[in-house]
């Protein structure tokens, strides 16, 4: 990598080069990654698969900025995140990132639409702006009516539809999901992912999409393959084996 | 931001309503204590200055004897004063308003069928003076009348009442034991004295009078001087005191066998008094609120842990570590200062029925009001500092995989 092309063509927005993760020390260590290496240029549409256990919430944790790799790096637009503060790590999570969590965390006893309002409380954005952008992300994942249920009265799908307009409402230049459409029936799974895909194609949104259903990661772009903790196969839609 | 932070700090109160108020009640409790007690303490203050100042607070006291330990301590007996004594004091020291000799014996008051035990004073006008005690019917005593000890006299308001039920006993005549004397006027009513007794239970009769027909001894029991408005009392404290030392013929090398007693002092030591009891009982209640303070913590660092997941949430969504330490720590601060407005009210609702029970007038001090606002608020934020911090320094990570 000379200096020369560094500075010619820009760095891709995700660059991961051998990251491991292992969890726990001597012998109760237990490695969830074995050195990972891909990249993600802007505007990419990624899903992400794999066996239960082979690594992807571990991976998407720290492409979330959440969680450190034990060794290898990160480098977000050519930025190396472990080299960050907390701070800046969590400044980066606000101002670029979106995340749909596997358990969706979303605030108990507080309504959808405050839990959908929260990341844009920590940008700063003013009440009434904030409210409307809620209300969008809300009915853009069909909870209009659901707005001021707290997610103790909403089903395990609406929850789901919650946490994705949460992740959506700040439109985050990559948009991380883990399995976002764990909890739907197919129909509706179908329109997550054309609102997924309509991020995607009209605002620019990179998304990395976590999916056990083969059905979910023909929309992506490109696939990416997990097994015990390595990358088996990255390939685009078309010339999928 | 910070008053988003406010907003949704009183939502989180509002939605644990049982256990945030359980958790301010010592704060309330403390603030409370503080508020009822300061405010009593000021009001017992203010009454019993009042209550000097209604006695004269301008008054001197001069008695034969020396008191040890106060008032109400022992008296050695000594030489008695007598009328002599006051003629010499009027004569002698300058700047007095008035000086009246004051001889007291309890003494049986009859009239008709009425009957009513009571303290018959001997004295001269010049006591309604000292004692700024204006007449409520009437006249004061004639000159001739105190000269020649004649057998008049004015009634105390309890003793009007107990003898004559209201009605006008101006010319009547009254019996004191034996000898049988004409009402000539009554007092204003003066009400309980700061020590307890009924001031008006009273009835006032030449000096001479006393001396002659009731007591049969020319004694006079004590002197009292009335300083003139704007005279130091402790001049004529110091001019008192040589005077009387001259006229009992005291040696250099001898104590006083006298005492003068100032009523500005009476006030300065009783007033002296309810303060300190008042910093103590302040103390009291300060104490309850520290207690108050460890409750806000306890409950916060459970409000941490029961929250973790919450925190990491909130961190994995772009909160600061400082965003974080201010949710808590405004929590923390707004459940006290709640506690120390629900505080104050009920301490000034316990101070109103206080006041009422002891028959002390209220009064409001919105320093102390303020400074418990204050001191609550402050509670919160040294006590709500160290589980905000506790939650700021999660992990998100660890945070979001919490149970
Ligand atoms: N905090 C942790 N401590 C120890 N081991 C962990 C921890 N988190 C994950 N692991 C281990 O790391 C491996 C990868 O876990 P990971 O959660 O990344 O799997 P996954 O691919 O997301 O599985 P799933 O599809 O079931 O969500 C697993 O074997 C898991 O046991
Ligand atoms: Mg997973």
């Amino acid at each position: 990598m000379s200096s020369a092309r560094a500075t010619s063509s820009p760095p891709p927005l995700i660059e991961l080069q051998g990251v491991t993760k292992v969890y726990g020390h001597g012998q109760a260590a237990m490695v969830a990654l074995h050195g990972i290496d891909f990249r993600i240029g802007r505007g990419e549409f990624v899903a992400v698969m794999g066996p239960s256990g082979s690594g992807k919430s571990t991976c998407m944790n720290i492409l979330g900025c959440l969680d450190t790799p034990t060794g290898g790096r990160f480098l977000f637009e050519g930025v190396d995140v472990g080299r960050l503060t907390r701070d800046q790590r969590a400044l980066l999570r606000r101002h670029y990132l979106g995340f749909v969590f596997q358990g969706f965390n979303l605030l108990n006893r507080t309504s959808a639409l405050e839990n959908v309002e929260l990341p844009l409380i920590y940008r700063g954005i003013p009440a009434r702006p904030r409210h409307h952008a809620a209300r969008r992300a809300l009915a853009a994942v069909g909870l209009s009516d659901w707005e001021r249920h707290s997610p103790g009265e909403l089903s395990g799908g609406q929850q789901q539809r919650v946490a994705i307009a949460r992740a959506i409402v700040t439109r985050p230049a990559v948009l991380l999901a883990d399995e976002p459409t764990g909890n739907l029936d197919s129909a509706r799974s179908v329109e997550i992912m054309e609102l997924l895909t309509a991020f995607n194609r009209d605002q620019d949104i990179t998304i990395l999409m976590v999916t056990h259903d083969p059905e979910m990661a023909a929309y992506a772009g490109r696939q990416i393959h997990f097994r015990d903790g390595r990358i088996l196969a990255d390939a685009d839609g078309k010339e999928r084996q | 931001m910070l008053w988003e932070t406010i907003l949704l700090s009183l939502r989180a109160i509002r939605r644990n309503a049982l256990r945030s108020s359980l958790t301010v009640l010592g704060i309330v409790i403390g603030v409370a204590a503080v508020i009822t007690l300061v405010t009593l303490g000021s009001g017992a203050t203010a009454k019993v200055t009042a209550d000097i100042a209604a006695m004269g607070s301008n008054m001197l006291q001069v008695r034969p004897g020396q008191v040890f330990g106060g008032p109400g301590g022992a008296r050695l007996s000594t030489v008695p004063f007598e009328s002599a004594d006051a003629v010499a004091i009027a004569r002698e020291i300058p700047g007095l308003r008035a000086v009246a000799p004051v001889s007291s014996r309890s003494a049986q008051a009859i009239y008709g069928n009425s009957n009513w035990a009571t303290t018959a004073t001997g004295s001269t006008n010049a006591y309604l003076e000292v004692r700024d005690w204006p007449l409520a019917m009437g006249r004061p005593f004639t000159d001739g009348e105190v000269r020649a000890g004649q057998a008049v006299c004015i009634l105390g308001h309890t003793v009007h009442r107990e003898l004559f039920s209201g009605d006008d006993p101006l010319g009547a005549t009254i019996r004191l034991g034996k000898i049988a004397f004409k009402v000539v006027g009554v007092l204003a009513a003066k009400g309980l004295s700061s020590f307890g007794t009924d001031q008006d239970d009273v009835v006032l009769i030449p000096l001479r009078t006393l001396q002659r027909r009731i007591t049969g001894r020319t004694d006079v029991g004590t002197i009292m001087v009335s300083a003139a408005d704007g005279d130091s009392t402790a001049k004529v404290q110091a001019d008192l005191t040589r005077l009387m030392r001259e006229r009992r013929r005291i040696g250099l090398d001898q104590e006083d066998d006298f005492t003068v007693r100032d009523m500005q002092e009476i006030v300065a030591t009783l007033t002296g008094t309810t303060r300190v009891l008042t910093a103590l009982l302040g103390a009291v209640a300060a104490v309850s609120l520290l207690v108050g303070g460890i409750g806000i913590m306890n409950i916060m660092l459970v409000s941490v842990t029961e929250r973790t997941r919450e925190i990491g949430t909130r961190l994995a969504i772009g909160a600061l570590e400082r965003d974080v330490l201010l949710q808590f720590m405004v929590e923390a601060v707004v459940l006290a200062s709640l506690g120390g407005l629900c505080g104050i009210a009920l301490g000034l609702a316990g101070a109103a029925l206080g006041t009422r029970l002891l028959d002390v007038p209220f009064v409001f001090s919105p320093g102390i009001v303020a400074a418990a606002f204050l001191f609550s608020g402050a509670v919160g934020v040294i006590f709500g500092f160290f589980p905000a911090r506790q939650a700021a320094r999660l992990d998100p990570i660890e945070a979001l995989r919490h149970e």
